[in-house]
C-alpha cells in the first residue's frame, strides 16, 4: 500500500512549480491576464523545453509516455499557479491522437506535438452545449461545415481535434482556409476560448476515434479536477496569508474565531479532494472498470468545491477581495472554467448516477 | 502509486486467517460460556498470537509487537470479516491504558492494565463539568489530601457509562492557588462507594448513554494519582504512539451511504422508487463525492503512517469531515422517509431500536448531532484545524483565563 506520489512525480511537480515561480510570478500572471492573447508563447516554450508538451505522448514519438496521474499532478501545479496557456487543451488533444490515431496519423502529428512545434486543442462543444461524445452532432466527413464553441486557445493552436457524431474524432488544421476562429472572450482569462466556424474545412478522421473518445473525455475531466484542486489549495493559502497579516481592532483578523472557522471549513473543502483526484487519475491507467465513473465524480465534486472556495475566498478578503486588483478573481474565474468546461457538476452527477451500481 | 498491500502483507493476512479459522468461534465446552467470557478467552489467545494490543508490553498483558500500520489494518479487516472480538473498545483501553503506560507507576500498570484490556474492569472518564466543557481546564471539582486520602467534592457531567463503570479516571483541582492548568491532578477512583452518586441523563433520542456524577467526600488512596500533583493537565494530554485506524471511519461512512441507497430503493416518491427520482440521484451522487474523498483521504493517511511520516492537516480533519457526511446522509434520509419523519418520532420514546426502518433513521438523524458534539464539538475541531493545521493565532482568551 503506497497511496502517495512517487519521488519522480514529486520531482516533476516541484520542477514545474519552480518554473512557475521563476517565470510567471504575480506580475507576469497579471500582465497575461490583462493582455489580449491570454497566452504567452515564451512561457509555453519554457514548458516545452522541460518536456511538458510531450508528457502524454509515447516515447517512440518523442514524448515521455507518462500516465494520466503524471499529467494530473502537473495540472494541479498549473492550477495552483493559475498558469495561462494551452497545457490542458494540448494534453487532451495529444491523448486523442496518441490513443485514436492510425500509425500514420501518429507518425505525422505526435512528434510535432511533443517537441512544441504544434499546439493541439479540442473542439468538443457546440452552441447547444453538447459536450459528451454521445451528444456530438456534426456528421463525420472529409470536409466539415459547422460551429464549435468553447474551444480553448483555438487561434493559438495548429491542430484542432473535433468531436463528431457517433463519438468520432477528427483532426482539422487551424490554418485551413475553411477554419474561422473568433474569440468568445471567456471569464477565465488564463484559458481563453474561441468559437470555431468550419466552412468546408478539411478533416481527417482518427482511425479509432469512437472507441477512445470516452476515455479522452474522462482524462480531460480528471485534468480539470486536478487543476481545481490546485487552484483551491492556492486560494486557501492566500486567505490564510491574508488573515495572518491584515489587522483590525489591533490584532490580526486570523485570531477571530468567525474567520478561523470559515477558513477551517474552506480547508475541509480543499484538502480531502487530493486523494480523490489522485485515485481518479490512477484509475484511468490501472482500474479501467472504474475509470469513467470516478472521473465524473472527481470532476463534479472538486470543481464544485473549487467554485465554493473561490466565493469564500472573496468574502474572506473583505472589500479588497471584490476588486479587479485582487488576485483572488484570477482563480475565481479559473474555477468557473473548470466547473463549466465539459459539462456542469450536475451533468456529471447524472452520469455518475447512471453508471452507479445503485 | 500502489493500492495493493503487497506480498509480505498478504502472507501476513494468511497467518491471521489461519489463526481465526482455528480460534473463532469457540468450540466445545467453551461455547457454553457467557458471551463476555468467550470474548475474554478469545482476546487472550489473539493477544498471545500477536494480533491484539500490539503496542502494549507483554508483562502488562499486551502482545508487544513492532508497530506496523499495514498489519494492524489487515488484522482489523480479517477480524471484522469473521465478526471476531477485537480489542475492548472502552474508554479505559483507549484513554487510560495509554496514559498509565506512559505516566503511571509500576504498581498501577500491574494492577490495572491487563484487567482493563481484557474487559474485566470498566472505566469512565471524569473530565467535563457543568461549567467546564470546551474550556476543560477551568474545572472546579476539588481534591483535598486529608489523612493520607484524597477527598473529592464536586460534579462531573456527560460521563459515558458511569452507571456501569468500576473505576473513574478523574481530573480534579488539588492546587487551588496555582494557575489554571497547573492546579489539576489526575486521580483514579473506585466508583462503588457511598460518596459517588450517578444520575443518568436521558438524551433527545430517548436512550441513556451518559450521566451526571456527584461527589460528596468521595475517597481515594493518596497514591492513586497518575503523575505528580498539579501535573494532571499534562498527564491527560498523553497520547501514546499507536497504530491509528486510518480507514475505519471511512468504511463506516461508506456503510451509511449503502444503507441510504437501500432506503432510497425501498421508499416511493411520486409513485416511483425514490432512487429513480432525478433530484435524489443528484444528491446521492453529490454525497458520493464526499464519501470518496473521505475514503481516499483515509488511504493517504494510512500510506503516510506506513511510511512513518506525518500525514499533516488531513488527520485533523477526519472527524469533522465524517461528522459532516453523517449529517448530510441523515438529512437526505429524513427527506426520503417524508411524513414518517415527524409522525414516528412521537410514538416511541426509544428511537435507537427501530421498529420500522424509518425510526432507525430518525434516531440516526439525532445521533449524528451527538457525534458532532462528543469528543470535541465541531467548532472545537474547527479551532484545531485553523490553529494547528493552518497556523492561525491561538485564541488568546483560551490561554489567559483563570479558574475561580
Amino acid at each position: 500500500m503506497n497511496f502517495d506520489l512517487s519521488d519522480e512525480q514529486r520531482m516533476l511537480q516541484e520542477t514545474v512549480q519552480q518554473f512557475i515561480e521563476n517565470e510567471c510570478p504575480a506580475t507576469k500572471l497579471r500582465e497575461i491576464f490583462e493582455g489580449d492573447e491570454g497566452h504567452d508563447p515564451v512561457l509555453w516554450k519554457g514548458l516545452v523545453e522541460m518536456g511538458v508538451a510531450g508528457l502524454a505522448i509515447p516515447e517512440e514519438y518523442g514524448g515521455a509516455g507518462l500516465e494520466i496521474l503524471d499529467l494530473a499532478v502537473v495540472s494541479e501545479t498549473l492550477g495552483y499557479g493559475a498558469l495561462p496557456g494551452p497545457f490542458f487543451n494540448h494534453m487532451v488533444g495529444s491523448l486523442a491522437i496518441a490513443w485514436g490515431g492510425s500509425d500514420a496519423q501518429k507518425e505525422r502529428w505526435l512528434p510535432q506535438l511533443a517537441n512544441g512545434e504544434a499546439i493541439a486543442t479540442i473542439a468538443f462543444s457546440d452552441p447547444e452545449e453538447h459536450w459528451q461524445p454521445d451528444q456530438w452532432q456534426l456528421a463525420p466527413g472529409g470536409t466539415l461545415s459547422g460551429v464549435f464553441t468553447n474551444v480553448p486557445l483555438a487561434s493559438s493552436s495548429e491542430l484542432i481535434v473535433v468531436g463528431l457524431a457517433g463519438g468520432e474524432l477528427g483532426i482539422v488544421e487551424a490554418n485551413d482556409s475553411g477554419v474561422h476562429c473568433d474569440s468568445m472572450g471567456g471569464a477565465d482569462r488564463t484559458r481563453r476560448i474561441d468559437q470555431v466556424k468550419l466552412e468546408n474545412a478539411r478533416c481527417e478522421l482518427l482511425e479509432k476515434g469512437s472507441a477512445i473518445s470516452g476515455r479522452v473525455r474522462d482524462a480531460a475531466l480528471v485534468l480539470l479536477a486536478a487543476d481545481a484542486f490546485g487552484g483551491s489549495r492556492r486560494l486557501l493559502e492566500m486567505c490564510v496569508e491574508y488573515a495572518k497579516t491584515r489587522e483590525q481592532f489591533g490584532v490580526v483578523i486570523g485570531a477571530f474565531q468567525g474567520l478561523k472557522h470559515q477558513l477551517a471549513d474552506m480547508a475541509l473543502d480543499v484538502e480531502p479532494n487530493c486523494g480523490l483526484y489522485w485515485y481518479a487519475a490512477h484509475a484511468q491507467d490501472h482500474a479501467p472498470e472504474e475509470a469513467e465513473r470516478i472521473a465524473a465524480i472527481a470532476k463534479s465534486h472538486i470543481t464544485d468545491r473549487f467554485m465554493q472556495v473561490a466565493r469564500d475566498a472573496v468574502e474572506a478578503h473583505g472589500g479588497i477581495g471584490f476588486t479587479w486588483e485582487c488576485d483572488v478573481q484570477i482563480w475565481f474565474k479559473r474555477a468557473m472554467f473548470d466547473r463549466a468546461f465539459l459539462g456542469t457538476p450536475s451533468h456529471h452527477r447524472s452520469r455518475a448516477a447512471a453508471l452507479a451500481d445503485w | 502509486m500502489d493500492l495493493s498491500y503487497g506480498g509480505e502483507a498478504e502472507n501476513y493476512r494468511e497467518k491471521v486467517k489461519e489463526f481465526l479459522d482455528a480460534s473463532w468461534p469457540l468450540e466445545g465446552e467453551e461455547k457454553e460460556l457467557s458471551f463476555n467470557d468467550q470474548c475474554t478467552i478469545f482476546r487472550r489467545r489473539a493477544t498471545e498470537a500477536g494480533f491484539l494490543y500490539r503496542n502494549i508490553p507483554k508483562k502488562y498483558g499486551g502482545s508487544e509487537q513492532v508497530s506496523n500500520p499495514l498489519h494492524a489494518q489487515i488484522i482489523r479487516e480479517e477480524f471484522s470479516r469473521r465478526i471476531a472480538p477485537t480489542e475492548a473498545r472502552g474508554i479505559g483501553t483507549m484513554m487510560l491504558v495509554p496514559t498509565l503506560l506512559e505516566r503511571g507507576e509500576e504498581w498501577q500498570k500491574e494492577m490495572f492494565v491487563e484487567r482493563t484490556i481484557l474487559g474485566e474492569i470498566n472505566w469512565c472518564q471524569g473530565y467535563s463539568e457543568p461549567g467546564s466543557g470546551s474550556d476543560l481546564a477551568s474545572l472546579k471539582t476539588r481534591g483535598e489530601l486529608v489523612d493520607g486520602e484524597w477527598v473529592i467534592n464536586g460534579q462531573k457531567i456527560w460521563t459515558t457509562s458511569a452507571h456501569e463503570a468500576d473505576y473513574m479516571f478523574i481530573l480534579v483541582r488539588t492546587e487551588p492557588e496555582a494557575s489554571k492548568h497547573a492546579g489539576i491532578s489526575y486521580l483514579l477512583l473506585d466508583m462503588k462507594q457511598p460518596g459517588v452518586e450517578v444520575r443518568p441523563l436521558r438524551q433527545m433520542t430517548g436512550t441513556i448513554d451518559f450521566n451526571e456524577v456527584f461527589f460528596t467526600d468521595a475517597k481515594t488512596p493518596e497514591n492513586w494519582i497518575v503523575g505528580k500533583r498539579g501535573e494532571g493537565w499534562r498527564v491527560s494530554r498523553t497520547t501514546l504512539k499507536h497504530e491509528r485506524n486510518s480507514i475505519g471511519a471511512t468504511s463506516q461512512t461508506r456503510a451509511q451511504f449503502r444503507n441510504l441507497v437501500e432506503l432510497a430503493r425501498s421508499v416511493e416518491l411520486k409513485g416511483r422508487p425514490a432512487i429513480e427520482d432525478e433530484s435524489v440521484r443528484q444528491r446521492l451522487a453529490a454525497l458520493e463525492g464526499y464519501i470518496l474523498s473521505h475514503r481516499y483521504s483515509g488511504f493517504r493517511q494510512l500510506s503516510k503512517d506506513i511510511a512513518g511520516e506525518d500525514p499533516g492537516i488531513i488527520s485533523m480533519m477526519m472527524k469533522l469531515y465524517s461528522t459532516n457526511i453523517g449529517n448530510e446522509v441523515s438529512k437526505l434520509a429524513m427527506d426520503l422517509i417524508g411524513d414518517a419523519g415527524m409522525l414516528a418520532a412521537g410514538q416511541s420514546k426509544i428511537l435507537s431500536v427501530p421498529k420500522q426502518k424509518s425510526q432507525g433513521w430518525i434516531g440516526q438523524y439525532m445521533y449524528s448531532l451527538g457525534i458532532a458534539i462528543a469528543g470535541g464539538t465541531a467548532n472545537i475541531q474547527r479551532n484545531v484545524i485553523a490553529e494547528r493545521g493552518l497556523g492561525l493565532p491561538r485564541d488568546s482568551a483560551a490561554d489567559r483565563s483563570k479558574a475561580n
